[in-house]
């Protein structure tokens, strides 16, 4: 153990912490969203709308991760069309490249947590609903919405997590965040052991920092 | 009891195929991911002007060898936790690995070259031919001059742990956006993507790269040598003082290294290397 090599790495990990937390939230933000949204198109009726949902999340919960964000940066990034157009503005960065990959792979899992969560709600609640007079898209998005996220909770804290993790692929895209910072410091000094202890209690303790809060909000939530 | 005999059976022979390596094969890594120094040929097999030689300095020393694939970026930790024995990765002798393990006498010599995609501002850059940072002088300083002012603002792109990543960040070129991957293929991959204005690596590796892949990538500046990038390449290898000079696994690796460089003179006085070299680079890189 160098002691030493731990307190000179310790801050450079630190601030790639912010990188990764940049990654991740942007990532759970427009996840969110997709989950939300993909969990609806599932919940309908008609067979081509879920099943298009379905397909979705079928194709981003089979493949790595890995092999997504590899598909979306060097991927795309080999079609010379593409980069005549607007759209390579966005694709050329390895950081909105990162995002898309994270946004669409969590959405997918979000929006099987979701879905399972609007299917546990008993048909009796939203019938109660109705019998008061209260319209459709009000019984959702007041009654529906906030029985599933309550539902969802736990799952959906164990997907943080795993988000969490997940960001750490962002550094074979070139982007510095706590593990692209870490295989740097390794590749100067040539000692992996503490460098990647270090990264992986910075890991640790954000997930620790995930545990409680979704513990907490599962408390503040709970039925009384 | 029939199943427990399969069962610990299927363990024996697990347990026999681990270690049909004897105690003194030497094992070699190499990347399998820098052509033409080393590389993959398409049905999985380790080729190249390293796979080669490490295969010729083997029957020179008469030991058996086993040439290992290992990624960049664990390659000299790996060394040091003794999962192999040596380096031929193209590896250039630098200052800064010689703190952590040792050299061979170098085999090979290795120019560096920046490369950018076919009409790029940055050709037509004017600087002499090559410059050897070592040697210094006004002319060295001038072509630093302007290739910093050609760089500035732009993003070059390079491999982890390399010693074109090392020159790139000392800062004898300004202060260049460096952007850095973990194999060469995918430098070259973001360079004709356009992500990269301009990439660093071996000046073999590009023109390679741009033969194999009908690719416009163009070599531009000066060849790079000495200072931050070496004195050629060499075959890697622990120093015996970190298991100890006086234990018997230290003694075994002094020893590797007496053998590595007499197999080396050999190979040299045979015309071995520049055989090979000529082989795979198009040219007699050999030293």
């Amino acid at each position: 153990m160098d002691l030493e090599l731990i307190m000179t790495s310790f801050p450079k990990l630190l601030s790639a912490t912010v990188v990764t937390l940049k990654l991740l939230s942007a990532s759970l933000f427009f996840g969110l969203f997709l989950g939300l949204f993909f969990a609806i198109l599932r919940l309908n009726k008609n067979r081509l709308v879920s099943g298009f949902a379905y397909g979705y999340s079928y194709l981003f919960r089979g493949t790595p991760l890995l092999v997504q964000i590899f598909i979306i940066y060097f991927g795309l990034g080999q079609i010379e069309y593409l980069r005549t157009t607007f759209l390579w503005v966005i694709l050329k960065e390895p950081y909105w490249c990162a995002i898309i990959a994270f946004s669409l792979n969590t959405g997918a899992y979000t929006s099987e947590i979701l879905r399972s969560a609007f299917e546990t709600i008993k048909p009796g609640i939203i019938e109660a609903g109705r019998s008061l007079g209260l319209n459709k898209i009000f019984i959702f998005t007041k009654i529906q919405i906030p029985i599933a996220i309550k539902q969802s909770l736990p799952a959906y804290g164990n997907e943080i997590i795993l988000m969490l993790k997940g960001t750490s692929l962002a550094s074979t895209v070139t982007l510095m965040d706590i593990t692209g910072v870490a295989k740097f410091i390794i590749s100067t000094t040539f000692r992996p052991v503490e460098v990647f202890i270090i990264a992986g209690s910075i890991y640790l303790f954000i997930t620790f920092l995930v545990h409680n809060l979704i513990k907490y909000l599962e408390k503040k939530y709970r039925y009384q | 009891m029939k199943l427990k005999k399969i069962i610990l059976s299927v363990f024996a022979s697990l347990f026999l195929f681990s270690s049909t390596l004897s105690a003194d094969t030497i094992r070699i890594a190499t990347e399998g991911a820098y052509p033409p120094w080393n590389s993959k040929s398409e049905d999985g097999k380790l080729i190249g002007f390293e796979v080669e030689l490490a295969n010729w300095l083997c029957i020179y020393m008469a030991r058996d060898c086993k040439i290992v694939e290992q990624d960049w970026d664990g390659m000299i930790p790996a060394l040091r936790m003794r999962k192999y024995d040596a380096i031929m990765a193209g590896m250039s002798i630098t200052d800064e690995r010689k703190k952590v393990i040792t050299f061979s006498q170098g085999y090979a010599d290795e120019v560096a070259s920046l490369a950018v995609m076919k009409g790029s501002s940055l050709e037509g850059m004017s600087t002499p031919e090559g410059i050897n940072l070592s040697i210094g002088g006004n002319d060295v300083k001038a072509a630093l001059k302007t290739i910093t002012g050609a760089l500035a603002g732009k993003t070059v792109c390079t491999q982890t742990g390399t010693i074109h990543q090392n020159f790139l960040e000392s800062g004898d070129v300004g202060s260049v956006d460096v952007r850095t991957y973990k194999t060469q293929d995918e430098v070259n991959l973001d360079l004709t993507a356009g992500r990269c204005d301009a990439a660093l690596a071996a000046a073999v590796a590009f023109t390679d790269y741009a033969e194999k892949s009908g690719k416009d990538v163009v070599l531009v500046g000066p060849t790079f040598s000495g200072g931050h990038f070496g004195n050629g390449v060499g075959v890697g290898l622990r120093q015996d003082a970190q298991f100890g000079s006086d234990s018997a696994l230290g003694k075994r690796d002094a020893q590797l290294l007496k053998d590595f460089n007499s197999a080396i003179d050999k190979a040299r006085k045979a015309g071995k290397i520049s055989e090979l070299a000529t082989k795979w680079f198009g040219f007699d890189a050999s030293m």
